[in-house]
């Protein structure tokens, strides 16, 4: 879709190596901790002991009496926020307590060590107000008025009693995912400075702007008085989506020391409280289906929680929408609000706990109907998107499954439960399907510059949370332009450059992408083939007309060999394939470590992550890696990543959909159907750890 | 975290005599298990007394025809010292089945003995715990009690000792070196730890200033028939929900001599002697080793969330004895 007539081309799709390796393993890329600053000072937080009430009191003299400690903050002498309208970030502005472990003040000093020290030796008390911080299914529900991401809270189609009255065959199913936490290899971090009534963040974040706009409301002050910088990002999973109370505890605190920078990273520990996390469900799915294993009625019904505070309502049933063919189907969801700390975005909000429910429900329902579960799918297929009505821009989930099948060789494998063992293992496979949504973010522009000599400088201020965006954004420049990479300067992460969407909904590349081709199309327009040095154009992300007419989303397909120790019931997963149709693939290298990554998640999912509240205190007590369990690089095995290619000319003028996410949708539900298969017991309650197996 | 002085005595007498006029002074070895408590402030010192480099850190031969290991050998050397390998394969196993490569070229023979047992709401300041503030009462009798004991334990304290080496040990028949402000003792390692009772602040039975200066490991021949198992829910660097360390000498299909002892199910490496007796004599047979494991578990009291550790525990003694009496046939 490029105007120019310098295409070079082919940087789009070449398996480029990362722009950014060399300098993340040589240590010489600052990370928001690690920017070089004069003088800072080191914040170590205060966390409330009680899960609801008043802070009554706050005897900070030990702390203060210690050598280097400069200020206790509390909200006692804590400055005013502009605009405290959002509870989760309005923090030390009352005594009040809303969740265990909210933050009630910090400690600054000159050392992290003293900071540390210090916090320890804060009284606080408190006035107690009697709590509920766990989730149960027969507590106060409410219905929230839309979910994340705008999506309708309820759908109903046809007449799903009658049909289910009718129908050859019936499933009915309750499925549960537990409250998980992002973690990110890089904590949350927040180096602050106030200077002359302008911030400075450097921030690990996924959106500098969206900081940006946010710290700038708070504190009541200019956006262009606030700069957030984040070059390099240790990773997200969406934690870092939005600002959390984190940031603006840092920013806090560095008002009181005017002209001195305050470093902030969280702790491991306290990275279980905070910074968000995903919500635990309850899910009943029931399905009907005709005696030719067509499904004639489909409801996903969804219990889960909100904080008292904000409300935060994860669209688990939305995937059930439009996933399968039927014409008969209802989705509702229903929330608890309580005494916890905000649930947020983690990889794939929605679609991953609601496939794991969905395609576990499937794998049922294909026994039941006596199908292989790859052709019980097929012949669910639908023709049009039910939840628009709109034909699909490319669908090609058939093509994943049925190459999936090819590659992992699904024929071998037993149908009958617990039929195959070797050894001491019961060997199992499994199989689901993918999908997840394009997103296109509106609002973001790009910058493009000649800078003579045959150079491009590409501006925006998006963020590479470790994705290898800047690898893929330098691929797409060179495209747009004409150019080879090589003739490339991308510069990102500072909201010093245009503004740019978050790094989340696997929205980036589309998002920014279509700005860079924007810009280059403008660019060639103005400047023609020889621009003189200097010369540049903004251009901003423009709408897709396409949009109203096809619904867009990628698909994919899950295989998994599941093995169970016959006698402990310990679960380990040799191979696993995952076959992908997400549009051009803009980076086949980056793109692998995208979907494996995700896949990764999908069967740490599965087996390994939980967090567990304990409703008496309030909060998460396996709040390490020793006790919050993730895969080890002993526990993948084989992973056999591949894509088929999809021309889709609809979604953007790259022809990419969003690849973040959608190698964690279905691949738990993969993992579960698997080691049904290998044991014949089905588990609908993650993670399937041996407990929950042996007899 | 606390501050703390840091000092390094020049020999064995010199950190026993510091630590004996220092009663909130701790011995620091690889540091593993210390620091991180300290971290949270769990374990709150006011000195740290290095003792890393005082005890010997080399494995040697005794004159009975035993081993004797210094308490400064790094895990990582314990586990690939041939003489283990050969003799005593279930202690290298279970060496090198616990925590991570990285933690144990750093975690010593001594600290690993003593790391402390383990429990969610004892690493938790903030919660109450009997075995931190005695007294205030235990979280987890009612709380999450997964990784909890189902022997043993008393209505104080229901935690469990995380090392797989000292289960192996245990199974082994070691005896623990200890020099102390009263001289040297030899004590066998069953009465190195000890069962909650009503005194869970106290993991061992060594008095304050006592170091571990090595371990000898006794001349039995069936024990290079022996073998580690270790149950956990990933593949590395989990703690154990279960495991069983187990030496089997078998003669015609007959149990002529048997140790075993299980890891993740008490407050201490646990000796199944029970199941020792219940075998001895008795044809090598799934039907007596599952019998035998019975017997061992007939006292269980499992809480709400671990009472599968009962039949996991089963299957692993009987399996690892199966498998020890067709690789010793
Ligand atoms: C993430 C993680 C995972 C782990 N996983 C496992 C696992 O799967 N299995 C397992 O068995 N272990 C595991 N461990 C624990 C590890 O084995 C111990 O931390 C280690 O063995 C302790 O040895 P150290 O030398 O570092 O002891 P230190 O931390 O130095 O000391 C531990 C204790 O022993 C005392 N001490 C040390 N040496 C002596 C001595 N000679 N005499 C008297 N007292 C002494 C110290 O005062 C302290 O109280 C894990 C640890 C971590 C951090």
């Amino acid at each position: 879709m490029s105007t120019t007539t310098r295409t070079t081309g082919g940087a789009i799709g070449a398996s480029l190596d990362r722009i950014d390796g060399p300098r993340k393993v040589t240590g010489t890329a600052p990370y928001a901790y690690e920017h070089r600053v004069d003088n800072p000072l080191y914040l170590f937080p205060l966390r409330s002991e009680i899960v609801r009430g008043q802070v009554t009191g706050i005897d900070a003299s030990a702390a203060e009496a210690l050598p280097g400690v400069v200020v206790v903050v509390t909200h006692e002498n804590a400055p005013q926020l502009a605009d405290t309208g959002d509870r989760e970030l309005a923090i030390l502005q009352s005594g009040e307590v809303a969740f265990r472990n909210q933050y009630v003040g910090a400690v600054l000093a000159e050392t992290f060590e003293a900071a540390r020290h210090a916090a320890g030796l804060v009284e606080v008390s408190y006035a107690e107000e009697p709590h509920e911080a766990e989730l149960r299914e027969d507590g106060d529900l409410y219905t929230p008025e839309q979910l994340n991401a705008g999506f309708p809270t309820d759908t109903e189609e046809g007449d799903v009693e009658e049909a289910f009255s009718s129908a050859a065959v019936t499933l009915d199913g309750r499925y549960t995912t537990p409250m998980e936490h992002n973690n990110p290899m890089e904590p949350h971090t927040t180096v602050a400075v106030w200077k002359a009534g302008d911030l400075t963040l450097y921030e690990s974040t996924q959106g500098a702007h969206p900081v940006q706009r946010t710290v700038a409301k708070i504190f009541g002050i200019d956006r262009n008085r606030a700069r957030v910088v984040a070059p390099y990002v240790g990773g997200g999973f969406g934690s870092k989506g939005l600002p959390h109370a984190n940031t603006i505890l840092a920013a806090l605190a560095a008002q009181m020391v005017e002209g001195r920078p305050v470093k902030f990273a969280v702790t491991r520990q306290q990275m279980f409280t905070g910074v968000g996390y995903r919500t635990p469900t309850i899910q009943k799915i029931r399905l009907g289906a005709d005696s030719e294993g067509r499904l004639t009625a489909v409801t996903h019904d969804v219990i889960e929680q909100t904080s008292k505070i904000k409300e935060f309502a994860e669209q688990t049933a939305a995937v059930t929408r439009s996933m399968y063919a039927t014409d008969n189907r209802r989705t509702t969801h229903r929330l608890a609000a309580l005494d916890v700390p905000v649930p947020s975005w983690m990889r794939a909000p929605g679609e991953a706990p609601g496939m794991f429910a969905l395609e576990s429900a499937m794998d049922e329902m294909a026994e039941k109907c006596g199908l292989d579960p790859i052709e019980f799918r097929i012949r669910n297929e639908p023709e049009i998107d039910a939840e628009t009505g709109l034909p699909y821009s490319s669908r090609n989930l058939v093509a994943c499954l049925r190459e999936g099948a090819e590659r992992f060789g699904w024929r071998d494998r037993t149908p009958a439960p617990r039929s195959h063992q070797e050894g001491r293992w019961l060997v199992g496979n499994g199989v689901a399907s993918a999908t997840y949504p394009v997103f296109r973010l509106p609002g973001s522009r790009a910058t493009i510059r000649y800078e003579g000599d045959d150079k491009y400088a590409v501006e925006f201020g998006a963020a590479d949370v470790g994705t290898g965006a800047w690898t893929a954004l330098t691929q797409i420049s060179a495209d747009a332009i004409g150019v080879g990479v090589d003739n490339i300067e991308l510069r990102i992460g500072d909201t010093a450059f245009p503004f740019a969407s978050v790094a989340g909904g696997s929205s980036g590349i589309t998002a920014w992408g279509s700005a860079i081709f924007e810009a280059a199309r403008v660019f060639r327009e103005r400047h023609g083939d020889n621009p003189s040095e200097g010369d540049e154009v903004q251009a901003r992300t423009p709408n897709n007309p396409e949009t109203e007419n096809y619904a867009m989303h990628a698909f994919g397909a899950f295989f998994v060999e599941a093995r169970v120790d016959v006698d402990t019931c310990e679960v380990r997963v040799p191979r696993m394939t995952g076959v992908f149709a997400a549009g051009k693939i803009i980076n086949a290298k980056t793109a692998r470590s995208q979907f494996m990554g995700g896949m990764t998640m999908g069967l740490s999912m599965a087996l390994h992550e939980e967090s567990l509240v304990d409703g008496r205190f309030g909060h998460v007590i396996n709040q390490d890696f020793a006790e919050y369990h993730i895969p080890t690089n002993a526990d993948i095995g084989e992973m056999d990543i591949s894509w088929i290619d999809e021309d889709d000319p609809y979604v953007n003028p790259m022809g990419s959909k969003g690849i973040g996410e959608i190698g964690i949708v279905g691949s738990a539900a993969a993992v579960a159907n698997a080691v049904y298969n290998a044991t014949g017991i089905r588990v609908r309650d993650l993670p399937i750890t041996p407990d929950k197996l042996i007899q | 975290m606390r501050p703390y002085k840091y000092v390094r005595a020049q020999d064995v007498d010199g950190a026993v005599a510091t630590l004996a006029e220092a009663p909130n002074a701790a011995f620091l070895a690889g540091g593993t298990n210390l620091v991180d408590l300290m971290k949270l402030e769990v374990m709150t010192p006011d000195m740290l007394v290095d003792v890393r480099r005082l005890t010997s850190d080399r494995v040697e031969g005794l004159d009975d025809g035993g081993l004797r290991i210094g308490a400064a050998v790094p895990n990582s050397v314990l586990a690939a010292d041939h003489k283990i390998r050969s003799r005593y394969p279930a202690l290298s196993q279970a060496l090198l089945a616990g925590a991570s490569g990285q933690l144990r070229n750093l975690a010593t023979t001594g600290g690993n003995l003593l790391q402390h047992t383990r429990c969610v709401y004892w690493q938790d300041v903030t919660t109450p715990c009997n075995k931190r503030e005695p007294g205030s009462g235990c979280s987890a009798i009612e709380g999450h009690n997964k990784n909890h004991a189902i022997l043993g334990a008393s209505e104080h304290c229901v935690a469990t000792h995380p090392s797989d080496m000292a289960v192996a040990m245990a199974a082994l028949d070691a005896f623990i070196n200890v020099q102390g402000p009263e001289g040297e003792r030899r004590i066998p390692i069953e009465e190195l730890h000890r069962l909650p009772g009503d005194e869970p602040q106290r993991d061992t039975t060594l008095q304050h200033g006592e170091l571990i200066t090595s371990v000898d490991l006794p001349p039995v021949e069936f024990f290079s028939n022996s073998k580690y198992r270790k149950v956990r829910e990933r593949a590395s660097y989990a703690f154990a929900l279960v495991s069983v360390a187990a030496a089997l000498d078998i003669e015609d299909g007959i149990v002529g001599d048997v140790r075993i002892a299980l890891g993740g199910v008490a407050h201490k490496p646990w000796r199944a002697t029970k199941a020792e007796e219940a075998l001895r004599g008795e044809p090598a047979s799934e039907a007596n080793f599952r019998a035998a494991a019975d017997i061992e578990l007939e006292d269980a009291q499992p809480l709400r969330d671990n009472a599968f550790k009962v039949p996991l525990a089963r299957n692993v003694i009987t399996r690892t004895l199966l498998d020890l009496s067709e690789e010793g046939r």
